[in-house]
């Protein structure tokens, strides 16, 4: 009798809850919902996803607030591996990635992700990597800095921040494309380290994000060579791309910055975060915001970001094949 | 002279309000052990999309120079560092508090943040482009002598016996080595996922400090009769002025140490307090006091950790690159409202500039003035029985290891950490220099490697590391910091004993 009973119990548990489940997906979101960026309070990507998300309170967006929590570490290996391990798949836990540095460090090893742990909701930035030189530098062009390479091989240095990010496939990139080694080094502190050891002269060259750079230029301390992007950008005009100066490097570099949530999120709730996502990034406040701060915009939708990931996937198999 | 006409705009009402707002929030906010005056900040961030870019800045500023110095609260009476900046607050200033002196390490402590912080300022107005050029001296090559002459203090710094003082310096170095190295991408003593992005500093300064301290008054047990209730005696403002007066070597020295060392990239703000503690007593006529409740110790700490903070704007205002993790924040700050820093900045947007630095001199004195009122409170905590200040303490370093990132591990680090310590104090170890250790190890790890590749890049390894008049500098004074307490020792007593060795 009483296995009867508690028989009869767990079946209407499991129904109500079943139901329950249902109608969470309709009422969808009704608890503010949390975003994790795996970078440190103040960083870029932090920068802008507190910019991106200001509008997610608003009736016809979210009609609930997005909080930011931040669990940097590793390149970002932290806060990925918590996501595509601890974070429950109910909608309220998203996270913002960075392509192509989850891609790379996935290929890389040692992580507990791959890009078939997340489902992309979209894309709100795009920062293409460039390449600076010190505002007294003998190099005006890529062709300069090239020349230089060939005629001395492995001595021309040049700073990114750490391995397996933007920076350093674009310098893999470079090499791979003009055929010469150079001596990429890696800094600790991220873009801003970077591109102190550049003015400083430290280094002779450095690869940096196009935000940080153009700031830097406008301050008058550094010269600004290449963007190791597909077309020139709105914020520098008169900088040329890799391709116009001879060297076959795509956007594969470019730093993708959007929001994720965990596999096996209800797929209601995918959608409606794919449907509102893109729109809350076009709000005017949004869109105001982010250019005040020289951080370029990119919306894409969740299709369009599925065949990126996808290509990243197949272009830094290839890239960082024996490294 | 020109700030002087910007003034104006700090006295308007809404400017005041901020500003007033910012300094009792921040003295709040950094009081609370686990929010460093970095998350403070960032914290804050949002607040500033609704004001305007000045008012923004406003706020921002006061709330960055008060939690530096609110962080000395919980760093005399509870023993947990607010942030590295005040670890050498903790050790003479928690000894101050356990001797019923806590009214006066208040005091003296806000005192002499406000006499540094406002030199600092001072600094930062009339020499900001000297003081950028100069931080952008530093090289891979004298960042890593820099930590090593950090490493030379370790020795001395808090324990007894200089081999003791190097074994902890040791134990706080390989610490530092757990986690993904940034650099090369390789894993290095990752036993566990959560220590997989390193042991974070604020929950390791909290379990080594504030940990052992728990056990050890939840192991005297209840009802014993040798329980210390400190009594607190209230202490009149004008005594410490006078107090601070007589001790002009102390605030000297901490506010130059501070106001050179906050100015170097990614160093400064994180040991300009231990540097300024360790050369005060060098030069102390009786530095076998240090640690036992000392006041030039909490002076010479507190001087340096605020004097530091206006050299360390420098190159973010000036070059717009941010020396240090606050400055990243407070740069975001300054995008948000499409202010690029630059060498023209006070040129193209003086009200903003000169307001925000306005704002922080006049923060300062607000700070002091609240400090102090809040002081001769806050001294009372210490009265409370010392089991119950030790639950709450536990409660407290629970939160804040928990806080820093929302995460059980670094609450699990914290603790095991702080059990660990409590063992190794029994056998006179001391903390400060492990953790001094946790925060030189990368630094010297990450410069050296940046360097030697730099190097055989271009002059060689001996040339990069040994030539030039600043890497020379760094090691002549390096070497004078080994020699100068040998010398002394052989000179007055030639018989140490075992003991101290």
């Amino acid at each position: 009798m009483m296995r009867w009973i508690f028989g009869i119990m767990l079946a209407v548990t499991g129904m109500l809850s079943l139901v329950a489940a249902a109608m969470a997906d309709d009422a969808y979101p009704e608890r503010p919902v949390l975003l994790m960026v795996s970078y440190g309070a103040g960083g870029a990507t932090d920068f802008q996803a507190r910019i991106v998300t200001l509008a997610a309170g608003e009736e016809d967006m979210l009609a609930q607030p997005i909080a930011i929590v931040n669990k940097p570490g590793a390149g970002g290996r932290v806060g990925w591996n918590w996501f595509a391990t601890e974070a429950e798949a109910d909608g309220y836990t998203l996270a913002a990635y960075n392509i192509p540095h989850f891609v790379a460090q996935s290929i890389k090893g040692g992580v507990q992700y791959s890009a078939d742990s997340f489902e992309p909701i979209a894309n709100w930035g795009a920062d293409p990597a460039v390449f600076v030189v010190g505002k007294d530098s003998a190099f005006n062009s890529m062709s300069d800095v090239i020349t230089f390479a060939k005629e001395n091989p492995g001595k021309l240095t040049f700073s990114g921040a750490g391995l397996f990010v933007g920076h350093h496939i674009a310098a893999l990139q470079i090499e791979k494309a003009a055929g010469v080694k150079m001596a990429y080094i890696p800094t600790k502190g991220g873009g801003a380290a970077a591109m102190k050891a550049v003015i400083a002269g430290d280094v002779l060259a450095g690869v940096n994000n196009l935000s940080d750079a153009f700031r830097a230029r406008e301050a008058g301390d550094v010269k600004i060579l290449g963007v190791a992007d597909l077309e020139r950008n709105d914020f520098l005009p008169d900088v040329p791309t890799m391709m116009e100066q001879g060297l076959d490097v795509d956007n594969a570099s470019v730093n993708f910055r959007g929001v994720m949530a965990p596999k096996g999120t209800p797929q209601a709730i995918i959608d409606k975060l794919a449907a509102t996502l893109p729109k809350m990034f076009e709000h005017k406040n949004v869109v105001k915001r982010m250019k005040a701060g020289g951080s370029p915009m990119h919306i894409m939708t969740r299709e369009e970001v599925q065949a990126m990931w996808a290509k990243r996937q197949e272009t830094l198999s290839e890239l960082l094949k024996g490294l | 002279m020109e700030f002087l006409y910007y003034f104006d705009e700090v006295f308007e009402p809404i400017a005041l309000m901020l500003l007033i707002g910012g300094t009792i929030g921040g003295l709040i906010l950094g009081a609370t052990p686990g929010l460093s005056p970095t998350m403070a900040v960032a914290l804050l961030i949002p607040f500033t999309f609704h004001l305007e870019p000045a008012q923004g800045l406003i706020l921002l500023g006061a709330a960055y120079t008060s939690t530096v110095a609110g962080g000395a609260v919980s760093a005399i009476l509870l023993r947990i560092p607010g942030a590295p900046a005040n670890i050498a607050t903790a050790i003479d200033g928690y000894e101050m508090a356990r001797r019923g002196r806590g009214a006066l390490a208040l005091q003296l402590s806000f005192l002499s943040s406000a006499v540094g912080g406002v030199i600092g300022v001072l600094l930062l107005i009339f020499l900001t482009p000297v003081l950028a050029r100069w931080a952008l001296a530093f090289g891979p090559s004298h960042l890593f002598w820099l930590a090593i002459l950090g490493v030379t203090i370790i020795g001395t710094l808090g324990s007894g016996s200089i081999v003791k003082g190097l074994l902890s310096g040791c134990i706080g170095f390989w610490l530092s080595t757990i986690g993904f190295d940034d650099i090369l991408g390789v894993q290095r003593f990752v036993f566990h996922p959560v220590v997989s992005g390193g042991v974070n500093i604020i929950p390791a300064l909290i379990g080594l400090f504030a940990i052992p301290q728990v056990i050890t008054i939840f192991a005297k047990g209840r009802g014993r009769t040798d329980l210390e209730v400190a009594r607190v005696a209230s202490h009149p403002i004008g005594a410490a002025i006078g107090e601070l007066s007589q001790r002009p070597r102390a605030l000297a020295i901490g506010t130059v140490t501070g106001a050179i060392i906050g100015l170097i990239p990614g160093v400064g703000g994180q040991i300009a307090g231990l540097v300024a503690y360790d050369q005060t007593k060098k030069f102390s006529r009786n530095p076998e006091s240090f640690g036992k409740g000392e006041p030039d110790g909490v002076i010479a700490a507190e001087a340096a950790n605020n004097a530091m903070v206006g050299p360390s704007l420098a190159p973010l205002l000036t070059l717009s690159i941010p020396g240090s993790p606050t400055a990243a924040v407070l740069l975001g700050g300054l995008l948000i409202h499409g202010i690029f820093p630059g060498s023209d900045l006070f040129e193209r947007h003086p009200e903003v500039a000169w307001t925000f630095i306005n704002s922080m001199l006049l923060g300062q004195i607000l700070m002091l003035v609240f400090g102090l009122y809040i002081a001769g409170a806050a001294a009372r905590v210490a009265q409370a029985p010392q089991q119950v200040m030790a639950a709450i303490v536990l409660a407290l370093a629970v939160f804040g290891a928990y806080s820093v990132q929302h995460s059980m591990g670094d609450v699990y680090v914290m603790a095991f950490l702080g059990v660990a310590m409590y063992f190794l104090e029994r056998f006179g170890y001391s903390a400060a220099p492990i953790v001094l250790g946790l925060i030189l190890g990368p630094i010297a790890e990450a410069n050296f490697v940046q360097g030697a590749m730099i190097a055989n890049a271009s002059v060689g390894l001996a040339n990069y590391f040994f030539s030039g008049w600043l890497n020379l500098t760094l090691i002549a004074i390096v070497l004078l910091s080994i020699m100068f307490p040998l010398v002394r020792q052989l000179r007055f007593g030639g018989t140490v004993g075992a003991a101290k060795i």
